[in-house]
Order: C-alpha cells, then sequence, then structure tokens
C-alpha cells in the first residue's frame, strides 16, 4: 500500500466525519453506537498500522514509507517513519481503542466526546509522521484544541482554570518554535525534515545585547524549540500546568495526555534538537541534563506529600520524563535508545495507573486517597492489577519500567557522573511514594463505610488492563523488541551527532556554565 | 483617449451612476418601501463587479494622467471589497428590518463608501487618493449614525467624523508637504524622486503624516481610540461592515501609497510600519481582556489583526504584500462569519452584545455553537485552521525581511490575544447556563456562518488558490 500511513493518520478523522455527519440525537441508543463507531475507528486503525510493523524494515535507518504531496507556500505534506519514530505511532494506535474503552461510562455529550478522541488520535500519529517543518508545527499545535475542549467540557471541578493553564501554557511554548522554524526555513530554504537534518546550522558565536552567545545561531534556535518541548514534556520549571490538567482531566483525557501527548516533547528533541541543532545541544547539555535531575528529585518528593491520587502519579510522570530528558541529552547511544525505551514504557505504565484510578473513581467518585484502604479485601483482581503496575513504575527488573530507567542511568553515567548519582536517589524515591500510595489505598483494615459494597473491575476493565499487563511484562523480558527496531536509526543520530560536535570539548571550556 | 480612460474605470463608473439613479429612483417612488430591493440589486451588483473584474485578463493600465491605475494588486483588493461589501449588505436586510431601520439610504450609501473603496485601491495620485478616502469615510460617518433616535449610534458618528477629519486633515498636511517636496502628485512622479535624491527632511515629515492618516483610517494604534467606540455604538451591521471591506480599502491604499509613491525609500518607511504593527498587535491583545461587550471585543481584535497585517507590510517585501492580501481576505472572511453570528445575538427582540449571554450556548444550538468555535479558534491564529496559514505567511515575510524581533513580538501578542477567544469559547461550552438567546437564524446568515467556519476548517488544504492570486497581485503593485 503507498498511502500506509496517510491512511493509519486520517482513518480516526474519517470516523470522526462519519460520527458529525450520521450520528443525529442524545438518547442511550445513540450513545451506545457512538462509542461503537468510535472503537471500531480506532480499532480499525490499530489493526491497519500492525501493517506499518510489518511493512517497516529496521535495518534501514533512514526514512520509510514517504509519502510527499505538494501544499501551499512551497510547504510540502510529506510522511515517513524511522526507527525513532515508528513505536510512537504504534503505540497511539494501540492505546487510542484502550482510551475509548476508558470512556464506556460517560453519559455527558458523548458524540462530541468520542469525535474530540478520534480527531485528537489523527493529530497524535500525524505529529509522529510529519517530515515537513510546518506540516509538524500545525499538527502538534492543533492537538490542544481537542484537548483543551476535552479538558474543559468534561473535566472536573477546576476544569476552565485548567484548561485555560494548560492551553496558554503549551502555546507560549510553541510559538516561539514557530518563529525558530521560519527561521531555520530562511536559512536552509527549505522545509523538508530530512533536509533539514544535513543541514549545518551556522554556530558561530555571536553578540546579542552585550551576552555572548556560544554556539550562536544554533543554541538560539535550540532554545527556542526548547521552550517548547520542555512545556510539552514537561519539564521542571515549566510542568505546573500538568498536575492541574490531569487532576481536572476526566480518565480517558488523563491516559492520553500521560501515554502519548507528553511523549511528543521527548520525540520533538529526538527529531529536532539533536540531528538539527549538535552544537547547541551539546552546548546546553549539562544545562538540561541538571533541570531533569532537579525534575527527578523536586517532583518525586512533591509526589511523597500528594492526597489526590492522580496529581501524585502526575508528578511521578513529570519524575519519569526526567529520566527521558536526561537520556537523551546524555547524547550516547544507550541513554537515546533507554529514553525511546523509557517514552514507550511509561505510555504503557502511566496509561494503565490512570486506569486503575479512574475504576476506583467511577465506583467511588473521589481522589482522595484518604477516602481508600482495604481495597484488597473486596476488589482481589484490581490490587493485583494495581500492584503490577505500582512495581512497573518503581522499575522493578521484569517489567519495562527497569529496562527504561537502567539504560538511561548507564547513559547519564558515561556522560555525567554526578547527574546520575542524583538520577539514581529519584529511584528510591519513585519506590517510596509509589509503595506507600499503595499501601494506603489498597492495603490496611477495611473500615470505611463506603467501601464494603465497593465491585471488582468487571470484564470491560479487564479487557482494557490485559493487553497493557502484557507488554509491559513483554517488553520487561525481551526488550530487544523495542530495541532492535530503534537501534539504526538511533546509531546514525548519535553518530552524526559525535561528528558535529567533535572537538567542541577542548574548544569550549567554559561549556557548563551558563 | 477620453473613452480608454473612461474603459479603465468602468466598474467604478457603474457602480457610482448606478448609486446615482437608486437615490433619483427611491426617491420619486416607494421611498424606504424600496429599501428591501434596493438591498438585494445593490448586492447583486456588487457580486457581478466582482466577478466581472475577478477575470478581467492580466495587465496593468492607468487613466487620467496617472492618477487612477487598474491592475493586479487593484484588481485582488477590488474583487474582495465589493464581494465583502456585497455579503455584508444582505445580511444587514434582516437586522435593519427587525429594528425598524429599513431605509433605502442604507443600499445607497453603501454603495458610494464602496465606490470610495475601489478607488482608494486604484489611486495613483494624492489627488485620487484623497477622493477615495474622503467619498468612503463620509458616506462611513453617516452610515455610523444611522439609527438617528439612538444616542449612541449619533454619537458614534459624531465621534467618528470628528476624528476622522482630524486624521483626513493629518494626511492632507503630509500631502501637502510631500507635493511641496517634489513638486507634483503623481506617484510615479514622486517615486522618481525618491528614487534620485533620496528622502529630504521635507519628504520624511510628509511620509510620517500620511502614515498617521493612514493608520487612523486602518485603525492601527496608536491611533485606534475611534475604533472600540464607533464600532460598539453603530448599528451591528455597520460594525460588520466596517470590520470588512474599509480594512481591506485601507490596507491596499497604505500598501500602494508605501511601495508606489515612496518605494525607493523603504527603509525609512518599514520602521514607521513596524511600529506601527507592534503596537497594534499588543494593544490589541491586550486591552481586550477586560472587555464584555462582543463588539467592542471585536473592535480590539480587528486593532490587533491589522497590526498582523501591517507585518507583512513592514517587511517591506513582494513577500510581504502577498501576505498582507492573504492575511486580509482571511480576516475578511472569518470576521463575516463571526458578524453574521452577532447579529443574530438578540433576547426578547432587542439586541445582546454581552458575551455572557452565551452562556452555553452549545446546548442550544450545537452546530452554529461549533461554527463560531471554529471561527474563534480560526481568529486566534490556532492551527489548523485557515486564520493559522495568514499569520504564518506574514511571519515568514517579517523573517525573510530579517524582521524576527517582529515575528518574536507578533507570536507573543498571538498567545495573550488567544485568551479572549478562547474565554467566548469558554462561555459557549463551559459556562453556566444564561438566560439564552433566541435560536431563530434566517437561513441566509446560518449558511455565512457555516460557510464561513468550513472554509476555515478545509482552507487548510490549499487554501482555495488564494496563495497564486496574492502572489500575482503583490507582483504588480512591486512590479
Amino acid at each position: 500500500m503507498d498511502n500506509l500511513l496517510s491512511v493509519v493518520t486520517f482513518l480516526p478523522m474519517l470516523g470522526a466525519a462519519v460520527l458529525l455527519v450520521f450520528l443525529r440525537g442524545d438518547g442511550e441508543f445513540e450513545q451506545r453506537n457512538a462509542k461503537l463507531v468510535a472503537l471500531l475507528a480506532t480499532s480499525l486503525t490499530f489493526v491497519v498500522s500492525i501493517a506499518i510493523y510489518t511493512e517497516f524494515d529496521p535495518s534501514d535507518a533512514g526514512f520509510q514509507l514517504v509519502e510527499e504531496y505538494k501544499w501551499i507556500a512551497g510547504l510540502t505534506y510529506k510522511v515517513g517513519i524511522d526507527g525513532i519514530s515508528v513505536l510512537f505511532v504504534l503505540l497511539t494506535t494501540f492505546l487510542m481503542p484502550i482510551v475509548i474503552l476508558a470512556c464506556w461510562g460517560v453519559s455527558h455529550r458523548v458524540k462530541e466526546y468520542m469525535v474530540m478522541f478520534l480527531i485528537l488520535e489523527s493529530l497524535m500519529i500525524a505529529v509522529f509522521c510529519a517530515l515537513d517543518l510546518v506540516l509538524f508545527y500545525v499538527v502538534f499545535e492543533a492537538g490542544l484544541i481537542p484537548m483543551f475542549l476535552i479538558v474543559g467540557i468534561w473535566g472536573g471541578k477546576d476544569r476552565v482554570y485548567a484548561a485555560f493553564k494548560f492551553f496558554l501554557y503549551t502555546l507560549l511554548g510553541s510559538v516561539l518554535m514557530l518563529v525558530a522554524m521560519l527561521v531555520m526555513w530562511y536559512d536552509a530554504g527549505t522545509t523538508d525534515i530530512p533536509t533539514l537534518m544535513n543541514h549545518q546550522f551556522a554556530h558561530e558565536d555571536f553578540t546579542l545585547l552585550g551576552i555572548t552567545v556560544v554556539g550562536g545561531l544554533q543554541t538560539m534556535l535550540f532554545l527556542a524549540f526548547f521552550a517548547s518541548f520542555a512545556v510539552k514534556m514537561p519539564m521542571w520549571p515549566v510542568h505546573t500546568w500538568l498536575p492541574d490538567a490531569h487532576v481536572q482531566a476526566p480518565t480517558a483525557g488523563s491516559v492520553v495526555l500521560a501515554a502519548i501527548l507528553l511523549k511528543m516533547g521527548g520525540y520533538g528533541f529526538l527529531r529536532f534538537s539533536l540531528p538539527m541543532f549538535p552544537v547547541g545541544t551539546e552546548v546546553l547539555s549539562t544545562f538540561v541534563m541538571t533541570l531533569s535531575v532537579i525534575a527527578i528529585i523536586y517532583t518525586s518528593l512533591v509526589a511523597l506529600m500528594q492526597e489526590d491520587m492522580k496529581k501524585l502519579i502526575a508528578y511521578s510522570s513529570v519524575a519519569h520524563m526526567g529520566f527521558v530528558t536526561m537520556g537523551i541529552f546524555a547524547a550516547n547511544k544507550q541513554g537515546v535508545d533507554g529514553a525511546i525505551f523509557q517514552m514507550i514504557s511509561h505510555g504503557f505504565i502511566s496509561g494503565a495507573l490512570f486506569l486503575g484510578v479512574g475504576v476506583i473513581y467511577d465506583r467511588m467518585h473521589t481522589r482522595e486517597i484518604d477516602a481508600y484502604g482495604g481495597l484488597v479485601m473486596r476488589m482481589p483482581v484490581y490490587a493485583l492489577v494495581f500492584m503490577f503496575f505500582t512495581m512497573a513504575n518503581v522499575g522493578l527488573p521484569g517489567t519495562s519500567g527497569f529496562v527504561g530507567e537502567f539504560l538511561t542511568l548507564v547513559g547519564a553515567f558515561q556522560a555525567n557522573t554526578w547527574i546520575a548519582f542524583g538520577a539514581t536517589t529519584g529511584v528510591i524515591l519513585s519506590a517510596g511514594y509509589a509503595l506507600w500510595l499503595y499501601r494506603r489505598v489498597v492495603f490496611g483494615d477495611l473500615i470505611k463505610a463506603s467501601l464494603m459494597t465497593i465491585t471488582d473491575m468487571n470484564s470491560r476493565e479487564k479487557l482494557m488492563m490485559a493487553p497493557l499487563v502484557f507488554f509491559t511484562l513483554l517488553l520487561g523480558i525481551y526488550p530487544a523488541l523495542v530495541l532492535d527496531l530503534i537501534g539504526p536509526s538511533v546509531d546514525v543520530l548519535i553518530e552524526n551527532y559525535d561528528t558535529a560536535t567533535m572537538g567542541m570539548a577542548d574548544a569550549m571550556p567554559a561549556k557548563a556554565t551558563h | 483617449m477620453i473613452f480608454t480612460d473612461l474603459n479603465t474605470v468602468l466598474p467604478e463608473l457603474i457602480l457610482a451612476i448606478y448609486a446615482m439613479g437608486a437615490l433619483m429612483f427611491a426617491v420619486y417612488t416607494g421611498k424606504d418601501r424600496t429599501a428591501s430591493v434596493l438591498i438585494w440589486v445593490t448586492a447583486l451588483l456588487m457580486f457581478g463587479l466582482g466577478g466581472w473584474i475577478a477575470v478581467q485578463p492580466e495587465g496593468a493600465h492607468t487613466a487620467f494622467n496617472g492618477a487612477f491605475i487598474d491592475d493586479g494588486f487593484s484588481r485582488f483588493a477590488k474583487t474582495l471589497i465589493l464581494w465583502a461589501s456585497g455579503l455584508v449588505l444582505l445580511l444587514s436586510k434582516e437586522y435593519l428590518s427587525r429594528n425598524d431601520m429599513l431605509k433605502f439610504e442604507f443600499p445607497i450609501l453603501i454603495a458610494l463608501a464602496t465606490v470610495g473603496m475601489m478607488m482608494m485601491v486604484s489611486a495613483g495620485d494624492l489627488m485620487s487618493l484623497y477622493m477615495g478616502l474622503e467619498l468612503q469615510s463620509l458616506s462611513l460617518y453617516v452610515i455610523a449614525a444611522f439609527r438617528r433616535d439612538s444616542l449612541r449610534s449619533t454619537e458614534a458618528g459624531l465621534k467618528y467624523f470628528v476624528l476622522g477629519a482630524l486624521a483626513s486633515g493629518m494626511l492632507l498636511y503630509g500631502a501637502s508637504f510631500v507635493y511641496g517636496t517634489t513638486g507634483t502628485t503623481n506617484f510615479a512622479g514622486i517615486s522618481s524622486v525618491v528614487e534620485g535624491g533620496g528622502m529630504s527632511l521635507g519628504m520624511v515629515f510628509g511620509m510620517v503624516f500620511m502614515s498617521v492618516g493612514l493608520g487612523f483610517k486602518i485603525s492601527a494604534a496608536p491611533f485606534h481610540m475611534w475604533t472600540p467606540d464607533v464600532y460598539e455604538g453603530s448599528p451591528t451591521p455597520v460594525t460588520a461592515f466596517f470590520a470588512s471591506a474599509p480594512k481591506v480599502a485601507a490596507a491596499g491604499l497604505f500598501a500602494r501609497v508605501m511601495h508606489d509613491a515612496f518605494g525607493g525609500a523603504t527603509a525609512d518607511w518599514t520602521q514607521i510600519i513596524a511600529f506601527l504593527s507592534l503596537v497594534s498587535m499588543f494593544l490589541g491583545a491586550i486591552a481586550a481582556i477586560g472587555q464584555t461587550n462582543i463588539k467592542r471585543l471585536m473592535a480590539y481584535s480587528s486593532i490587533a489583526h491589522m497590526g498582523f497585517a501591517l507585518m507583512g507590510l513592514a517587511s517591506g517585501t513582494v513577500e510581504g504584500v502577498q501576505a498582507l492580501l492573504i492575511y486580509m481576505a482571511i480576516y475578511v472572511v472569518m470576521n463575516i462569519g463571526t458578524f453574521a453570528f452577532i447579529l443574530n445575538m438578540e433576547k426578547d427582540g432587542h439586541a445582546v452584545t454581552d458575551i455572557r449571554s452565551l452562556g452555553l450556548y452549545s446546548k442550544v444550538s450545537p452546530g452554529r455553537a461549533l461554527a463560531l468555535t471554529v471561527l474563534m479558534f480560526s481568529l486566534a491564529g490556532i492551527p489548523p485552521l485557515v486564520g493559522f496559514m495568514g499569520k504564518l505567511f506574514v511571519l515568514q515575510a517579517a523573517v525573510d525581511a530579517g524582521m524576527t524581533w517582529l515575528a518574536v513580538a507578533g507570536v507573543i501578542a498571538s498567545v495573550i490575544g488567544a485568551f479572549y477567544y478562547l474565554r467566548i469559547i469558554y462561555y459557549i461550552y463551559f459556562g453556566t447556563e444564561s438566560d439564552g438567546l433566541e435560536v431563530k437564524m434566517p437561513t441566509l446568515h446560518y449558511i455565512t456562518l457555516i460557510a464561513s467556519a468550513a472554509i476555515m476548517v478545509f482552507g487548510i488544504i490549499n487554501l482555495f488558490g488564494l496563495e497564486a492570486y496574492a502572489a500575482a497581485a503583490a507582483e504588480a503593485l512591486l512590479k
């Protein structure tokens, strides 16, 4: 199939169009139909996307399944995947049917809800496939609209505040990236991402307003992109929108946010920052890694103190994303491999944890940790599943969480011992907050009257969790599944990076000072 | 000779003669009873003329010793102006008859204003520039005060007149400097003086004063003071009109004067325009945050949008003018769609302008709420809607012209501005239920609203070929 990527990208949107045009009314029957259509569309997308996996040649480091059409203003609609992006596309298509299953209990404006998720899926897939700068920007930003509405319409009590904060925060980060893209377009004369990856942007130092910019244009461009991806990621100290958005978003929204949307930041670093501005990256890598370590330790400590389950998991996400940025900016094979692995694995684990919170929230309508306790008595299956993902979140060997954390730490250790030292304490802290959460919610005596009649997971909820458990285990036991796929592309990335930054270590003694 | 001249100005001539004829006809027959017929005839004539101009072959003609220029640029702007005027006129009819304002003067004044606008974008001489500008302005002053029994409307008209006259005075003052220095009023003549001897002090003075006058007409900050009051006080159809065609004409005129007359001194005027652009973008974004009146809000929104459009002009290149034209075209479509909605914000037969009345409008009418939401996101410049493409073009022009700082300022202003568009969406979807607006909406308005939203969504595919037309028009201006 020549247009495989476009088909996968637009299938969910087709589902949304079908819903918008053909489904009328808001009765129980129509609501059920809306959910079924959405489930069908996302499942079909997943099935088709398996073809991407089979067609993809892991030994080829370049872009595959490329499609290119003319667009306006000399831009192109160009899509394609390489080892770095292929897994994100698959992660998205794999998680979306689960997300749709997670909204089965919603009864408020169901049709619109489904439409939003379907549009969002299309946009997310497009982000990971886009090979044109402006096309990337368009789909990257467009995702804000459905997410804004999902949080704002179907969210919790303070949803309006959270939705506005989410939207404006991420928009402010991104618009600077847009200007940087225009500068790149002007400088290189093209918006084609593969060409830009081989374009050498100027990196001679220059003076701006009396400040010497080490790394010149590359550093400036790097900072503009950093503003966008750091907010999206989110990195400390610009992470504050995330806990608000997570707490207020409906369960399915949280899952999409944590499992897929956050990955766009990490993906952006790998697609743009490292290959296009290697000198800028090298100049600022210690700075970014320091921020990552602060994120890991600080947000882990903050997570310890949370009383809201979703907020706790949100902070834990920030900490885990700290490992990702640390691995990426270690800029060696283990670090980048580990970062990609960690992102994929975090997609499964954090998604499952938010689903787990959703399961009990649907029953009790509260996310207060204090409102629970002793759930194991009434919900043994739930206790098992939640235990599994708590352990995976901590990074227990045998689960995918371990592989990612371990590799990023190895990578960071090679780049900077102190960074790795700091980050390792984060592993301990994560065990602290995750296990303590588990103890308070699941163990203890079942004394709260409201919990006496709580029921265990039903078959729909088990169906949601089963594939996540399977993949978390599979990747933990046999990580080569992922590493073989991303290997060649990562090798090329690191090779180019090393070539571009060779000799910089001597030339720039002031690298670490900012 | 005279026949070639007249042939060149034929579209303007037809519309002007029609306006006179219609006036006579209405006065001697049914007076206001003919108003609805006149509205239809005028609008259809405008659509027809616009279409006719659009299909004219390439090439430039001048008439009356260069005082009137008919080139690709003016044809692009005229088509846009005529179609926008015609559409707004049709949309006005329902509102006017509901509010007992269906007078025959209305379509005639709009037609005369449109003739003035066509003249403005075709001006090749300071005299024709001023004639066109005043014909437009005088008509607009009158229709701003069209609701004679309303204090607000009369006040708006008077305010607009006094401030507009001041701006016209400034423009004339500047023009007299230019004439005094160069000894000619013809753009081509001025241009050759500028290219020959550079900018003398008198020329710089003249240019600055003319920029002030034009800045007022385009409602760029810091000459924007009249905009919110006039937008708020005028009857809504008049506001809709103000926010569409006259803006295109003023932007076209601005580009025409700067490039045709002062084309040799780009470095001198790009700074002025860049300043106007910067201030307008920020003022429009920040001042609108506190507004709850949707008409005032749209006024500030238009100031911010003019700031962006001027960014294209500030780059001083062909791409910049192309970006300006694309931006204006997109802006007009978005605005007409939005005003098609605002015209119908009513409760118990009274117009409502408070945005809080939109509380949970999505429950009242999901389709219209969705369309308005699309338009708001598009006005905010969020991709993938077409409003973003307009911003992309002007930003690109600015960056290519070495004005990265202006582009950075622009995007920051657009984030601030996004807040108030989001706030409208907030009322529509998240807010608390209000007493609710009346649900009925005339079919024409409904179609306009939906079509405009659909254009914003599907335009991302290829902008309906607008890019090529705008490029040709921009090249014609800078030939």
